[in-house]
């Protein structure tokens, strides 16, 4: 007994773990990764949070401004009118795009590999371009804007249209995934059961697919709330909160005004993007290795009516960009409607002329190349490294924050943060390069994801081999992982370059006359009155981003021809 | 070796010690004070069902996972706090992971080019390695080309490419179709053997453990119950885990008499209960082939009459279920050799006179 009770009083010492050469790179890494993090993030909402509760003078007040917010219809309007927007257009986008992923995925119709080529073609354009389509074909001079009747393409209408437009592939390519992962043996059941086809899709497609559908709202939902580009363009009079805090920061000056609406903004990004976070934990277990997938059979009458349905989608996104890229050629609509080249003049006009066209390319150039190494090898890092538990997970949390951070907010929260004349960093305000870690940032969580996706997927035994066999971690990176990741590493950077190409509501605030970019000089030529150059400018943005994606399919065919030997399985 | 290691010629002496390890996940005790030593040129196995922690000791031995207190030392250093790139091991996981982007030849070489050999070195060992686990021409393939048994030895190939002084082999085989495994544990044992290398496997196989292992160590819920060659856990397990664990076991419920006597039912059985009081409850263990049917008049210890149940035939012998109303309606599993069954000419509900040879009981305390 005595010598148990002495067991008992002294307790055995705690390990501490000896951290290797590895350990500290990789941790160092971790932790510059969550600096990025805290100056790209954390500290510039800080700052525009307590921008919110100052008076202009910069003296704290309270909640003054939120109460003078809330007592200005002309402002908390807009609440109203963005709230009513995003649920229109959600239901719209989602039923369309239902419909659009249920003929890929569950009918035998032919062509599918070209719809889906052409359902993509939205992500390409910057959201102005289906805006400025839609005033050339609704609009006061609109050649078929009889078809809206009395109504009014500058409001609500319009921006349904642009955001349906702007948002129905990123809808779509959930619905997709959701519909092909579904389970095929349920479907076999349900026949087996004799079920109707309609009873089919409430009790076995519906429920099969709803993690998919929810995230599906949520995205679409997030997107053309914060979405700032359609609104400016064809919104009218129609204020929503996005073109609110350009219009109190950008027209009136008032800085603290548009903090607090940014808040205002921020707060349904958030619910959604917390909300969405919530289920995406669920449907990872909603999936089983076992599953088998659903193959459709060919039933002629149903497959026609679905090739139908895809082809007239599939006209009408064409058609939006044809509009433009026609209309950006016409010399003097609706006058004169002689073909020419004059409105891709850009020098001769407001707005940055070709330079911003270059500067939007090196910004998405620089934008691609760094923010994939930064992203990879931190989402690396934090998904390999050795113990660090707490540190890691909390940088993984603060790696997905940006998503819930509209760009309008970012944009804003940089100028309060980076502009502060105490700022040690003061010196990247107007440059190039707050521009690309303002643009990495933004579109850090979805790139983040995608490679802790595919890392996931590598046997995460690799990094305890190559100690064990004393190679150093960043060996095996490159000559390891970073080869087998890149389908995924080439993914992030096709996705950083297209969104930096067209990406308008975090820039729109950082800009300076030497950077500037060329949706932004869209914007302001819409804005000036030039619509076929703002046409021209958003077809010269498609183009770039068009022609960076054909390359991105190329490479990536070629890529994996060359590695099929060691990718085959 | 450093001077004073070890005595020359002492063959026994521990290559690795573990003392009093425990590894906490949260509040869960995945491991409690192990502690064991592992000798030089030794092949160990950890067994134990799912979950007992077998796994997460050998990643405290490789530093992969270091425990939450507790000693490891290896070749008379203590390792306890170094990460694994400081130790010396050679690893094969269950996955192999093999880089899948390499050659066979290059995930050999992995960790020979970063040692900065020369080149023709190198080349000259890797296919010294693919000779030696039997895939002399395979060195161009990538791993993707080859079936689950000659990834394992590439893996192999590539733990033992650096000469470690220990190999930890976590369920190397449990990947494979049984035909593979049985020829693969057998080519596994024959190379330790003859590299002399000192090696711990992992496996929740006993038969894997039984036919590879100098000395097996059965785990049970984060403690060692045992540790002994394969025969002695077999023939003298020492807890009734370790009875029930490794092969078939009757048990049957008895309560102790006096010196060397327990009585199940109404029967007084001659056994050793050292340690135990008169009067306790007790568990009393048999292995189906002990189970003896005396031959002709000699006169057997323990002997008593059982009727004949179902027989199951296994190829060569069959198992009968046996029920003996002396033992108070237990059930008993009995080996009977199909000679026995013949001769005897055995069927369902025949009585038959059984014994249980004394030193072969197993006596445990509670029931
Ligand atoms: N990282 C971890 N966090 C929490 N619990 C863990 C962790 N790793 C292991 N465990 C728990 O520790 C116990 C021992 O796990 P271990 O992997 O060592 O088992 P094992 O004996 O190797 O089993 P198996 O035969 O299934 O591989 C298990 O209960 C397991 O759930
Ligand atoms: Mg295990």
């Amino acid at each position: 007994m005595a010598s148990q009770a002495q067991a008992v009083a002294a307790p055995a010492l705690a390990v501490q773990p000896k951290l290797s050469r590895d350990d500290r790179i990789m941790r160092g890494f971790i932790v510059l990764v969550g600096v990025w993090m805290v100056i790209a993030v954390v500290l510039p909402l800080y700052f525009m949070l307590s921008k919110s509760l100052e008076d202009r003078a910069g003296d704290f007040v309270g909640l003054v401004n939120y109460a003078q917010y809330f007592s200005t219809p002309a402002l908390f309007y807009s609440i109203g009118n963005s709230l009513t927007i995003a649920a229109i257009s959600t239901v719209i986008t989602i039923s369309l795009a239902f419909i659009y992923a249920y003929a890929l995925t569950r009918s035998c119709m032919a062509g599918k590999g070209a719809f889906r080529v052409v359902a993509m073609v939205p992500l390409l354009a910057p959201s102005l371009l289906p805006a400025i389509s839609f005033v050339y074909l609704f609009g006061n001079q609109g050649i078929i804007k009889g078809l809206l009747g009395d109504n009014t393409i500058y409001g609500p209408i319009g921006i349904v249209m642009g955001e349906v437009f702007y948002t129905f592939p990123h809808a779509l390519m959930i619905l997709i995934v959701a519909l092909a992962t579904a389970d095929g043996r349920l479907y076999e059941a349900a026949v087996s059961l004799r079920a109707g086809p309609v009873r089919t899709f409430f009790t076995v497609t519906l429920p099969g697919i709803k993690y998919g559908l929810i995230s599906a709202v949520f995205v679409v939902f997030t997107l053309v709330i914060t979405d700032f580009g359609i609104p400016k363009v064809i919104g009218g009079q129609y204020n929503v909160l996005a073109t609110d805090i350009y219009k109190q920061v950008i027209g009136q000056q008032n800085f603290q005004m548009g903090a607090v609406v940014s808040v205002v903004l921020l707060i349904p990004a958030v619910l959604a993007f917390v909300a969405d976070r919530i289920i995406q934990g669920k449907q990872t277990s909603a999936l089983t290795s076992s599953s088998v997938a659903y193959a459709p059979k060919p039933r002629r009458s149903y497959d026609l009516a679905m090739t139908g349905y895809c082809a007239l989608i599939g006209f009408l996104i064409l058609g939006i960009i044809g509009m433009a890229a026609y209309a950006s050629f016409v010399q003097f609509w609706p006058y004169n409607l002689n073909l020419v080249l004059k409105n891709y003049d850009f020098d001769v006009m407001d707005g940055g002329g070709w330079a911003s066209f270059t500067n939007s390319l090196r910004l998405a150039a620089y934008t691609a190349v760094f923010g994939t190494a930064i992203i990879f090898t931190g989402a690396y890092m934090v998904e390999k490294a050795r113990g660090f538990g707490a540190v890691r997970g909390a940088i993984q949390f603060l790696c997905i924050l940006p998503m819930a951070v509209p760009g309008m907010v970012l944009g804003l929260a940089y100028i309060f943060f980076f502009n502060h004349p105490d700022n040690p960093l003061n010196f990247i305000y107007g440059t190039m390069a707050i521009l690309v870690i303002c643009t990495i940032t933004h579109f850090y969580t979805v790139s983040h994801l995608t490679a802790i996706t595919a890392l996931k997927q590598m046997d995460r035994e690799f990094e305890s081999v190559s100690s064990s066999l004393k190679v150093p971690f960043y060996k095996t990176f490159t000559r390891v992982t970073v080869p087998v990741c890149l389908p995924a590493i080439l993914d992030v950077s096709i996705y950083l370059f297209v969104n930096a190409m067209t990406t308008v509501s975090a820039v729109i605030f950082l800009y300076s006359t030497d950077t500037a970019l060329a949706s932004v000089a869209a914007l302001n030529m819409d804005d000036a009155g030039d619509i076929a150059p703002a046409a021209a400018m958003c077809m010269m943005i498609f183009y770039a981003a068009a022609t960076v994606r054909l390359l991105h399919v190329l490479v990536t065919r070629g890529l994996a021809r060359r590695t099929q030997a060691w990718r085959a399985r | 070796m450093r001077p004073g290691a070890g005595q020359a010629g002492d063959t026994r002496k521990p290559f690795l010690r573990i003392t009093d390890l425990t590894k906490m996940f949260g509040s869960f005790a995945a491991l409690r004070d192990i502690s064991l030593e592992i000798y030089e040129r030794e092949f160990v196995c950890f067994l134990g069902p799912s979950g007992c922690g077998k796994t997460t000791l050998l990643r405290a031995i490789a530093g992969l996972d270091i425990q939450t207190s507790g000693r490891v030392e290896q070749a008379g250093n203590d390792i306890s706090a170094l990460p694994p790139s400081e130790r010396d091991f050679g690893i094969v996981f269950q996955s192999y992971a093999l880089f899948p982007n390499l050659t066979v030849k290059k995930n050999v070489a992995y960790g020979l080019v970063s040692r900065k050999t020369a080149r023709a070195t190198i080349e000259a060992r890797v296919a010294e390695l693919l000779a030696l686990v039997g895939l002399p021409e395979q060195g161009d393939k990538y791993p993707a080309q080859l079936s689950g048994g000659q990834q394992q030895r590439v893996a192999l190939a590539r733990a033992l490419a650096t000469s470690p002084g220990l190999l930890l082999l976590d369920e190397p085989l449990s990947a494979l179709d049984a035909k593979v495994r049985v020829h693969l544990r057998h080519e596994v044992k024959e190379l330790q053997r003859k590299l002399g290398i000192t090696t711990v496997m992992v496996t929740h196989d006993q038969e894997e453990a039984l036919t590879m292992a100098d000395r097996i160590v059965v785990m049970n819920q984060g403690v060692i119950e045992q540790v002994g060659t394969p025969l002695e856990i077999y023939r003298d397990p020492q807890t009734a885990f370790v009875a029930d664990f490794i092969g078939t076991m009757n048990f049957v419920p008895g309560v102790v008499q006096g010196p060397g006597r327990v009585r199940v039912g109404q029967l007084d059985l001659n056994c050793e209960v050292d340690g135990l009081s008169q009067g306790a409850a007790v568990t009393v263990a048999v292995r189906p082939e002990d189970v003896l049917v005396p031959e002709g008049k000699s006169v057997s210890e323990n002997a008593f009459d059982a009727r004949v149940g179902d027989m199951e035939f296994l190829g060569s012998f069959f198992r009968a279920d046996l029920e003996a109303e002396a033992m108070g309606g237990h059930g008993l599993r009995a080996d009977l050799s199909i000679n026995i069954v013949r001769r005897l000419n055995l069927n369902r509900g025949d009585m038959l006179p059984v014994a249980l040879p004394g030193e072969r009981i197993r006596v445990f305390p509670g029931q």
